[in-house]
């Protein structure tokens, strides 16, 4: 194992998030707020309270899932796009180095990011409304877990784009609407019986339901099904990122 | 003709490899073949051996092959067929102990536009698995003239100092082979200095130089061997002086004192032509043919007197490794 490598491209990543300071941490800080004024405030105070929590406050891990899916997203394909885009790729392909150490230097930095995200907006939500945590080391592990995941999934899509418009697609029509569908602001009780069906194929709902019931002790569904549901994602992800190096999917001809 | 030149080369190859220990190929290419998903097939079972410490230049129009050779050697680029062993190592199954004895330098200029010069060559050394050590890192930026701009963003760099910054790239970890990919292109002339006085220092430390080029002033100056490559085939490996000893055309040019409207009888048997208005007489032979050839020009000389013709000046000159190449490449074709 090339420790070494694998922490060069990890620091050189994460040093490039410092660069982008503002891009990478303020703006979602600022999305975060601008959510929790318009429906925590203004929405919020219209709605009673879910299952005993108050909706400011059911909306946090919603929210908080919402930033870390897309920015997990966002920051590992990026991550791996731009050296694809300039051609530095080139130094990383020709480097002692084997995928797997490829894969956990830019994953490892994206998932780490997007976490210092969850922490920032998890502080940030405690200035709005009252927050509990009941279960905080359930609530860690589906917070690395899905960052985890998804920065995978991120890091599968930077493979995959061949242009900045196919980067943004995948976040732009199916991470955000699944997210958005998947309970983030709602509990799917609050659905049509028909529609809380369909919502059962959304995967994100899992994710949103086991998290929060990390913190209030409330669910859509089982935390057995949540944790499987995370699981089987993160595995298909292992899987495609393994059949992208084997065939040199995108990246060697 | 291809068969012949192929045959002639493969012949004193193996001339030359006798007379050196088997056991001197750094690199060894074997049946290296490459298709492209397009369905291009940029090489066609190349085998080549690159020596230890030796400077190997690898001429080919555009598009001949050389960077899918260079990419697979250094693992940018899956091969087809064949394989490679890099100081014995399999680049494959071994391109762990491979590719840390390899320093790239790509053709393209690539850089990390945000990243500062000695972050990102120390980002290089890193990838490599080798320990931080600033004073190499300073001694390469040093001798690249680097050192002044190492603060420098990337996105400051004029195209030359990008270059430099791509061959200090190449340098950090210390590579026992360095491959060049048309280091000169677009580059002025002090920086090809800086990089020939790198490359020369290298060599003097053992390390082996690849490099590939359609500067062919670049090859005659710097190369041990020549390789020249077209069409995904190696159509000759040679040494430099035994290429331009072989190929090399020899042409001796006499001035005459008064013109000649045709080349009189008594010397129809040499291969002459008039130039400029049968003011200059030209005589062709191959280099290589040197030693039968000076009683040639004797006999020509003494012809020439015996048929009355006066010359007021007279020179000989050997082409260059340009029209060696250009005749190869065309008779290919």
């Amino acid at each position: 194992m090339n420790f070494r490598a694998v922490g060069t491209i990890y620091h050189f990543e994460m040093a490039r998030a410092w660069r982008t300071l503002l891009q990478s941490l303020v703006s979602p800080v600022i999305s975060t707020s601008l959510y929790f004024v318009v429906f925590g405030a203004a929405i919020g105070s219209r709605i009673q309270e879910v299952e005993g929590v108050s909706y400011g406050a059911f909306i946090v891990p919603g929210l908080i899932m919402l930033m870390l899916l897309t920015q997990s997203v966002s920051n590992a394909s990026f991550g791996i796009f731009f050296p694809k885009f300039t051609g530095t790729i080139y130094e990383v392909l020709s480097a002692p180095v084997s995928y797997v150490e490829i894969v956990l230097g830019y994953v490892g930095a994206a998932a780490t990011k997007s976490l210092i995200l969850g922490a920032i907006i998890l502080v940030t939500a405690s200035f709005f409304v009252p927050l509990r945590i009941d279960h905080p080391a359930w609530m860690l592990l589906f917070l690395v877990l899905t960052a985890l995941t998804f920065s995978l999934l991120g890091f599968i899509i930077g493979i995959w784009a061949e242009g900045f418009e196919k980067l943004q697609l995948v976040p732009l029509l199916i991470i955000t609407p699944l997210t958005f569908l998947g309970g983030s602001f709602y509990s799917i009780d609050m659905l049509p019986p028909a529609w809380q069906t369909v919502t059962l194929l959304n995967p994100v709902v899992y994710l949103v339901s086991g998290f929060r019931w990390s913190f209030y002790g409330i669910s859509d569904v089982s935390l057995g099904a949540s944790l499987l549901m995370i699981l089987v994602f993160l595995s298909l992800s292992l899987a495609l990122v393994a059949w992208i190096f084997k065939t040199g999917y995108n990246i060697k001809p | 003709m291809n068969h012949d030149i192929t045959a002639n080369a493969t012949l004193d190859e193996a001339a030359t490899a006798d007379v050196s220990e088997a056991t001197d190929s750094v690199i060894a290419v074997q049946g290296l073949s490459k298709r492209y998903a397009s369905g291009f097939e940029a090489l066609k079972g190349v085998d080549l051996e690159i020596r230890h410490g030796e400077i190997f230049a690898l001429l080919g129009p555009n598009g001949a092959g050389k960077t899918t050779l260079i990419s697979i050697i250094c693992g940018l680029v899956n091969a087809s067929a064949g394989r490679v062993l890099v100081d014995g190592h399999d680049i494959v199954d071994d391109y762990r102990a491979a590719r840390r004895q390899i320093g790239l330098v790509p053709q393209e200029l690539t850089s990390d536009a945000f990243a500062t010069v000695w972050n990102t060559v120390s980002f290089s050394r890193g990838l490599f698995g080798k320990r931080s050590d600033p004073a190499h890192i300073e001694r390469v930026l040093r001798s690249l003239s680097l050192w002044d701009k190492r603060r420098s963003k990337m996105i400051t760099l004029s195209g030359g100092m990008k270059r430099r910054v791509l061959i200090a790239k190449a340098l950090a970890h210390e590579p026992q082979i360095l491959f060049l990919d048309e280091p000169t292109a677009g580059v002025d002339v002090a920086l090809r200095r800086d990089m020939w006085n790198v490359v020369r220092d290298l060599r003097a430390s053992g390390v082996t130089v690849i490099l590939t080029t359609h500067y062919i002033e670049e090859a005659e100056e710097m190369a041990d061997r020549i390789g020249v490559i077209n069409d995904g085939d190696i159509v000759l490996v040679e040494e430099k002086a035994a290429l331009m000893r072989q190929l090399g055309r020899k042409r001796l040019t006499l001035h005459l004192q008064t013109p000649l409207a045709a080349i009189p009888d008594a010397l129809s048997e040499y291969p002459l032509t008039l130039a400029d208005d049968g003011r200059v007489l030209v005589y062709t032979y191959a280099a290589s043919d040197e030693h039968r050839h000076r009683d040639g020009i004797n006999a020509l000389l003494n012809d020439i007197q015996a048929a009355g013709i006066r010359f007021t000046d007279l020179h000989t000159e050997q082409s260059s490794l340009e029209e060696i190449f250009v005749n190869l490449v065309r008779k290919d074709a």
